[in-house]
């Protein structure tokens, strides 16, 4: 039962990397932008959580209503302002200035927030859990979970059904085409950043409620985002959401084994898995 | 006049394939346009939707200097283009290729953006293959998807790099009609081709580049005669 535990944990845990992931697969399929950045873009979402709710006394899961928008602003003003000027033939001028700003993004959390580790506080909803048989499931790893399945949905259907996804896929697919189609490329780059970091900012909500963080969380994250889309497969949604319970189990497996091993369970399970199928588990994208 | 090229000049170190290019086409007009393989045709075609700048001149659109616009405003503005080698997106299907061009070039939204590529998609022959991804098509197929975004943007010119090239006769003639009745409906063409038959059936002009250089114009049957094609494509000395 310990071991289905573990198990029903993990997948649950999965829930919130895959929301780590969403953003970079969403960026790295539009616009094959790999963002070093990414996790310091999470800590600081939840760093903005923390500041909504200590200045305003609201709920955490309230204050996304605030920091949603303001990170999406953030996400679309980073693409126009400075990432859109690194995009090219070259893979490396993207790589190295996502790097500088996941640099300043830490000190920059450093200098306004101290290396004190921080937390966002819900007391209900932190403790509360529903029993389930023997297993006691908590809410708060429940709702990452549903949450990060409706954001994926809501992902998979914003590519496939709309008109916004239509053009996510053109530019994707060619962007050459795309602009004589009359796409503005950097605009549609600019809206990816903008979804991406709306995504960005639902999932350093919830990490902030999940554990402690620190300026210097970020890489961390980055990591297990990584190893969830590769695990996934590139350019598949649902196979990131798949990568991340991979993860996840793999990590509280690994900690039910010895509370030291969780990480590198982790890693270990991503290591077997790129070296079987490189490609990663469902992949849609080729290159 | 919808379009005027106003001494284009465009050079790729010594290769010139532009040259103080100047013409001018008229609203409603069909303009043909031959000269031998690497002309400078393509290129006249990427200076007009704006993806490759000239050195010098100007081009106008519509009465608007679009000389500095990108390709991308050209495009809104009404010029509209399909590919020598086709390039759909190929991961995504036929209809979703015809909505990119319908909803971003045209501005058309819901309801009726699908009304237009449908109806587009009917004009050319390519319903059946509505829902197909447009990377498993076949060559003429992929033609066909060319012309079909061209014309879901709505255009007010629409160029033509060697639409035909590649077809059996039979869908030649059939394209030809197609082209034919969409000139009819008030489309300006500039129309790039080496099948002169399929040519001289929809044009009401033609021009003739080489080196990147305008070096006839006229009505296209007195052009076909001229010693200068002759010489361009039969290899016949002008002044034997």
């Amino acid at each position: 039962m310990d071991w289905l535990n573990a198990l029903i944990q993990g997948t649950l845990l999965g829930g919130l990397y895959a929301l780590f992931a969403a953003g970079l697969s969403l960026i790295f399929g539009v616009m094959r932008l790999v963002n070093i950045a990414h996790g310091d873009l999470i800590v600081l979402a939840a760093y903005l959580g923390l500041v909504v709710t200590s200045a305003i006394g609201v709920h955490p899961i309230l204050a996304m209503a605030l920091v949603v928008p303001a990170m999406t602003l953030i996400g679309y003003a980073l693409q126009r302002g400075l990432l859109n000027q690194t995009l090219g033939d070259d893979l490396l001028p993207p790589l190295l200035v996502t790097f500088g700003l996941s640099v300043i993004l830490q000190n920059g959390l450093l200098e306004g927030f101290s290396a004190d580790p921080q937390k966002l506080s819900a007391p209900g909803l932190e403790t509360a859990s529903v029993a389930l048989g023997s297993i006691s499931l908590g809410v708060l790893p429940l709702l990452t979970f549903g949450i990060a399945v409706a954001v994926i949905w809501g992902l998979q259907w914003t590519f496939y059904k709309t008109s916004l996804g239509r053009a996510f896929r053109a530019v994707s697919d060619n962007q050459d085409i795309a602009q004589l189609m009359g796409l503005n490329k950097r605009h549609i780059f600019g809206l990816a950043m903008a979804l991406a970091l709306a995504v960005t900012a639902v999932a350093g909500i919830l990490l902030g409620l999940r554990t402690s963080f620190d300026p210097s969380s970020g890489g961390g994250r980055l990591i297990f985002g990584f190893e969830a889309v590769i695990i996934g497969g590139l350019g598949n949604l649902w196979g990131t959401l798949a990568g991340g319970v991979i993860l996840g189990v793999a990590q509280t497996i690994g900690a039910k084994i010895d509370p030291g091993w969780q990480v590198l369970s982790g890693h270990i399970a991503f290591l077997v898995i790129l070296a079987i199928r490189p490609q990663g588990l469902f992949p849609r994208m080729s290159g | 006049m919808i379009l005027q090229l106003d001494n284009l000049s465009r050079s790729f170190g010594a290769v010139k394939v532009a040259q103080s290019l100047s013409y001018e086409v008229a609203e409603g007009e069909a303009l043909g346009v031959i000269g031998p393989n690497g002309a400078g045709k393509t290129s006249m075609f990427n200076l007009i939707t704006g993806t490759l700048a000239p050195n010098e001149g100007r081009v106008i659109f519509d009465g608007q200097d679009v000389t500095g616009a990108s390709a991308a405003k050209r495009c809104r503005a009404g010029i509209a283009r399909s590919f020598q080698v086709p390039q759909p997106f190929s991961g995504m299907t036929v209809f979703e290729n015809a909505m990119i061009a319908a909803t971003q070039a045209a501005d058309l939204r819901g309801a009726e953006a699908e009304r237009h590529c449908l109806h587009v998609l009917e004009q050319t022959e390519l319903l059946a293959k509505a829902n197909v991804l447009a990377g498993s098509l076949t060559l003429l197929e992929r033609k066909r998807l060319e012309l079909t975004r061209a014309l879901c943007a709505k255009p007010k010119l629409l160029l033509l790099d060697e639409i035909a090239g590649g077809l059996t006769e039979a869908e030649c003639q059939s394209l030809v009609q197609t082209i034919k009745d969409i000139h009819a409906s008030g489309v300006t063409i500039i129309w790039i081709e080496h099948v002169v038959h399929a040519l001289l059936a929809v044009v009401d002009r033609l021009i003739v580049i080489d080196f990147g250089k305008k070096i006839a114009e006229g009505e296209p049957r007195a052009i076909m005669e001229s010693a200068a094609v002759k010489e361009i494509y039969l290899g016949i000395e002008a002044d034997a």
